[in-house]
């Protein structure tokens, strides 16, 4: 593996002069290369990039989120997403391509206050999100805790290949969901609970530390003994 | 009329020509907003909050390619000897709009279509070159809401008081002066994106008031540059995703 360079970067700041290829959060002035976001700068044979620590969510296809139905109409359910746009869940995705208004009501399915897991199966900067709950484990989240962090921090908080959210998950008995728009669920025993919240919190403010991961494995393990 | 400068060459609160008040910002004093910032720069105090991007209300105020930058800036009934009524007045209408059009070209709002981002300014005690403030503060504010940025902007005044040319005036050195000349630049990028001139000067004077204010901007940006990195990294290593 190559050699990665990391730098902390506020907005406007010089990250580096050359041929590099931009790849996010940065822009390119003439050969100079700028942050556009406070955060950590990579600077990598792959290019330049800024992990940036704060930031609304901004939806990409793929991405899985948790909502919560703030309205309705004959045709589709708008969902609050934790994002600077409404979602719109079609009733059609839910209740069959056959569906009619005349036949099934929307409320009795999903009412004003529901959270529901959903995935973002179109968007563009054009249009609204479009949700989808076809998919294993979708759907309305029946019980849980919800811990709402900075959408910025959520890759963080699912580490390397999942790896923090397995440590948290096996130390508290509990199952994290995690949606990208930075609300997470906790379901599990409730001393489970209150520690998996005090680990997210602390993945929340300490996101750009090296000493993370260790941070969080003594909070977990020191709690465990009490 | 009052001696603006003393035999000595020092200004009326004892500051040389060539310097700055006293300057602090705070990164992130406001729980509940996007972003936020606190500044003083000598007895001025301001708050900035940010919102958003967030949907647009009215809706028809939505643009289909950008966002919508609001700014609003306030000061409190108490930010003067005398009560100034809470409305917002002719002066404060005009200062929300020359702080949003100063901010403007430094923010990346391509990024946000249909959406809207407001800046309130909230002016808690008031001593000339509030705008300045209140647009360094918006920058910092800005930055910790995370919104896209091409630079940050720095703003500082530059004027003419007793026929010399000084930095940073006070409310009596802008009163009682011969010209202010509040500038913003974006500091890394080399640009100027607010320019306002009021009183008269020599074109000579102009541009050592011009050449002053940009590097009081710079010292400006420092400190705007050392409240984010303390906010936002404190001390520690630079960890990995």
């Amino acid at each position: 593996m190559s050699e990665v360079k990391r730098k902390y970067v506020t907005p406007g700041e010089l990250i580096a002069t050359g041929n590099y290829k931009p790849i996010s959060n940065v822009i390119k002035v003439k050969d100079n290369f700028y942050a556009i976001k406070i955060g950590l700068a990579e600077i990598s044979h792959e290019g330049i990039r800024v992990i940036p620590l704060s930031g609304p969510y901004i939806p990409k296809v793929d991405d899985l989120v948790i909502g919560k139905i703030v309205d309705y109409s004959a045709f589709s359910w708008e969902v609050d997403i934790n994002s600077c746009f409404f979602a719109y869940l079609p009733a059609q995705s839910v209740f069959g391509r056959n569906f009619s208004p005349d036949r099934e009501s929307l409320p009795e399915r999903f009412s004003i206050g529901d959270l529901i897991y959903a995935k973002v199966v179109t968007y563009d900067r054009t249009r609204n999100p479009i949700l989808s709950i076809s998919g294993h484990g979708l759907g309305q989240i029946p019980k849980g805790e919800m811990v709402k962090i900075g959408p910025a921090k959520v890759p963080r908080l699912i580490g390397k290949k999942g790896s923090m959210i397995k440590t948290i998950e096996s130390a508290t008995n509990c199952r994290l969901i995690i949606g990208q728009n930075g609300i997470i669920l906790i379901v599990g025993p409730p001393d489970g609970v209150l520690l998996a919240t005090q680990a997210i919190r602390m993945v929340e403010s300490e996101a750009h530390l090296a000493s993370l991961v260790k941070d969080i494995q003594s909070l977990l393990s020191g709690s465990r003994e009490v | 009329m009052v001696e603006l400068i003393n035999e000595k060459g020092l200004r009326i609160d004892g500051r040389g020509v060539d310097e700055l008040r006293p300057l602090r910002i705070e990164v992130g004093v406001l729980k509940n907003a996007d972003g936020s910032s606190y500044i003083e720069m000598g007895k001025n105090k301001i708050v900035a909050a940010v919102y958003g991007p967030k949907e647009v209300h009215p809706k028809h105020l939505a643009l289909p390619d950008r966002s919508v930058l609001r700014c609003r800036y306030h000061m409190a009934p108490f930010s003067v000897d005398v009560r100034k009524p809470p409305q917002p007045s002719r002066r404060e209408i005009e200062i929300s709009k020359v702080i949003r059009e100063a901010l403007e070209p430094a923010l990346i709002l391509e990024e946000y279509p249909r959406t809207a981002i407001n800046i309130y300014l909230e002016v808690l005690q008031a001593d000339g070159g509030s705008r300045c403030a209140g647009i360094t503060a918006s920058a910092v504010a800005l930055a910790d809401a995370g919104i896209s940025m091409r630079d940050m902007v720095v703003a500082c005044a530059a004027g003419k008081i007793s026929g010399q040319v000084v930095i940073d005036l006070d409310d009596t050195e802008d009163k009682e002066g011969d010209a202010d000349l509040p500038i913003a630049i974006m500091p890394n990028l080399n640009q100027v994106t607010l320019f306002q001139l009021d009183g008269i000067m020599a074109p000579e004077e102009f541009e050592k008031a011009f050449n002053m204010a940009v590097s009081a901007c710079h010292q400006i940006y420092e400190v705007q540059r050392e409240a984010l990195i303390d906010k936002y990294f404190g001390k520690g290593e630079a960890g990995e995703e």
